[in-house]
């Protein structure tokens, strides 16, 4: 701080209360809705403190789901989801750690025409090429299953960008010290490169773990199987149209249940989220 | 920048790099070319056949007033989207970097929006203004606003740009924090001592050089706006009403998997892709630039 200012500084504080007030009034909202049966909530205004039900409907979501709109229950939508924000970018890491290994330490014919030709991917999102992308998927007979749901997400640019950005910075000596050894480039990648890049991994999983979660059109293609659903895809099908008919106190407490394990991934490993957010964007 | 220390095999790099080629190329080429490839056909009304009919299919695109409308729609949206969200997280990160007490908890406190899924985001702000339910509704009715989104063009747009912006500001709020703890001290101190008031620092030196952040996370929330939002619109309004809030994104899931009218679709596919390259280009040379800078 320059100087001592007591005003701008209660105004600082006051900006971030709202700020906070702002960000938080549709959780609360929405927490005090999922403890409410569906009556007290239709009632113009709906109570605004939580009511003794929470129990209740959580216990129904999670073991048998709602009665319109999907009736799975929404705990094997969790699961899903959970296959999802784990394959995604255990997969990712998997395959980008190894090319970007083969693009920083060889060189080889083609090369850079296979580091363009995995950059270019970056500008295609799955919204632009959706038709055909679910064709291929419908011809290969991945429609409602997890390798469906995982494998085409698993290329990304943003991986291999970020490990190869950083083995760029592991000092030359490291690689030449191991090949003086007579080490083959294997064991160094198991033994020097892999250990050091346990931080930008971390990163990187919590990036991919949220960004995992909360897909949204993609199984939205191509489940069609109730059973299937991730816990996203499962609110949006329980919003039956009306607002009467909706049951809206089991639609908030599965809208809780899908926010929990993402929030908590951020919460608790915020260091890893920035550094993981303020690098894969570089 | 190349490694001066390489190693040698004939076949391993290529076994490396497989993997992640194979999948690129099964899940990102090959669609991508039939979605060109499609957006030259034309299917008869049944589906059975298709013929090679060149740009028609560009030129019915951009006669189709309903496609224009979309195009227009997506400006206004994106642009709302981006110039709010920035502008709120502008004010907030200038803030959290002013507080030194409890700064860890309202950083904590703000950023968790980001782990929210924008279908959950919709769904959330839809209850709140939820037409007869809502306790937003309810306010609004108090105060004599008649509001229902299910009906009206503008309430409907609103709507989704508010539960978009709430989803996006922890993103941008991050980005403008680092900005700003990265602006030298001593340039602030120099100003205050010529006597330049906290309002004057910020408009002559702080936002200056935030300038670099600030064009990253327009042409971010840009994008988001054109792809992400998805999941607000499908869980929200659906592209409703009469098509008021039918981004370009969901108009082609709306023409292809709703309609099935693959050419139609295709099309508009091929144009989202030149847009997102002619974005991410703007975002790289701007990149490079600040390299320089």
């Amino acid at each position: 701080m320059v100087e001592n200012r007591p005003l701008l500084t209660l105004w600082s504080h006051a900006v971030l209360l709202a700020g906070i007030a702002l960000v938080a009034f549709p959780l609360y909202v929405t927490f005090v809705a999922s403890t409410r049966t569906l009556e007290e909530i239709l009632q113009v205004p709906m109570p605004l403190l939580p009511g003794p039900h929470l129990w209740e409907n959580y216990s129904q979501v999670l073991s048998s789901g709602t009665t319109r709109g999907a009736t799975a229950p929404v705990g094997q939508m969790m699961l899903n989801s959970l296959v999802m924000a784990l394959v995604i970018p255990l997969g990712k890491m998997a395959i980008s750690v190894i090319s970007a290994f083969a693009i920083v330490y060889f060189r080889f014919p083609l090369r850079n025409f296979f580091f363009w030709m995995i950059f270019v991917t970056l500008m295609l999102p799955v919204e632009v090429r959706i038709i055909p992308t679910f064709k291929v998927i419908a011809d290969l007979g991945m429609l409602n299953s997890y390798a469906g749901l995982t494998i085409p997400l698993i290329a990304s640019a943003t991986a291999t960008f970020l490990f190869r950005q950083f083995f760029m910075t592991i000092p030359d000596e490291l690689a030449e010290a191991a090949r003086v050894d007579g080490a083959s480039p294997m064991r160094f990648f198991m033994d020097v490169l892999l250990p050091l890049s346990k931080t930008t991994m971390a990163a990187l999983f919590v990036i991919q773990f949220i960004y995992g979660w909360n897909q949204y059109l993609w199984p939205l293609l191509i489940t069609t199987d109730e059973s299937m659903y991730t816990s996203v895809i499962g609110i949006k099908r329980m919003i039956v149209g009306g607002d009467a008919l909706t049951e809206w106190h089991l639609v908030m407490a599965t809208a809780i249940l899908a926010m929990l394990p993402p929030a908590l991934v951020v919460v608790l490993m915020q260091k890893w989220f920035v550094k993981g957010l303020v690098e894969t964007e570089k | 920048m190349e490694k001066r220390v390489v190693f040698r095999s004939a076949w391993l790099p290529y076994a490396l790099v497989a993997p992640q080629l194979a999948i690129t190329l099964v899940f990102f080429f090959w669609p991508a070319g039939q979605a060109v490839w499609f957006s030259f056909l034309q299917q008869d009304a049944f589906g059975l056949s298709s013929e090679f009919v060149g740009l028609q299919n560009f030129e019915n695109l951009f006669g189709d007033e309903h496609y224009l409308k979309s195009f227009k729609i997506t400006a206004v949206f994106s642009l709302l989207v981006a110039f709010s969200g920035i502008a709120i997280s502008l004010v907030l990160a200038t803030a959290a970097d002013r507080v030194i007490r409890g700064a860890l908890a309202y950083k904590t406190l703000l950023i968790w929006p980001y782990a929210v899924a924008p279908a959950v985001a919709g769904v959330l702000w839809a209850f709140l203004f939820a037409p007869s339910v809502g306790i937003i509704t309810f306010v609004l009715t108090k105060v004599g606003v008649e509001w229902n989104w299910v009906l009206q063009e503008d309430q409907a747009m609103t709507l989704v740009v508010i539960a978009s912006v709430w989803k996006q500001i922890s993103y941008n709020f991050l980005f403008f924090l680092a900005g700003l703890q990265s602006v030298p001290k001593s340039l602030i101190e120099a100003a205050a001592i010529d006597g330049a008031g906290p309002l004057r620092r910020f408009w002559t030196i702080v936002f200056p050089l935030l300038s670099p952040t600030t064009f990253f996370l327009l042409v971010v929330n840009i994008v988001y706006a054109f792809f992400e939002t998805f999941g607000v619109i499908d869980a929200t309004t659906q592209g409703g009403p009469a098509g008021a809030t039918q981004i370009l994104v969901y108009k082609v899931y709306h023409d292809g998997v709703k309609s099935a009218d693959i050419g139609g679709s295709s099309t508009q596919s091929v144009v989202l892709m030149v847009i997102v390259i002619a974005l991410t280009v703007a975002q790289f040379r701007f990149i490079e630039r600040k390299v320089q800078y």
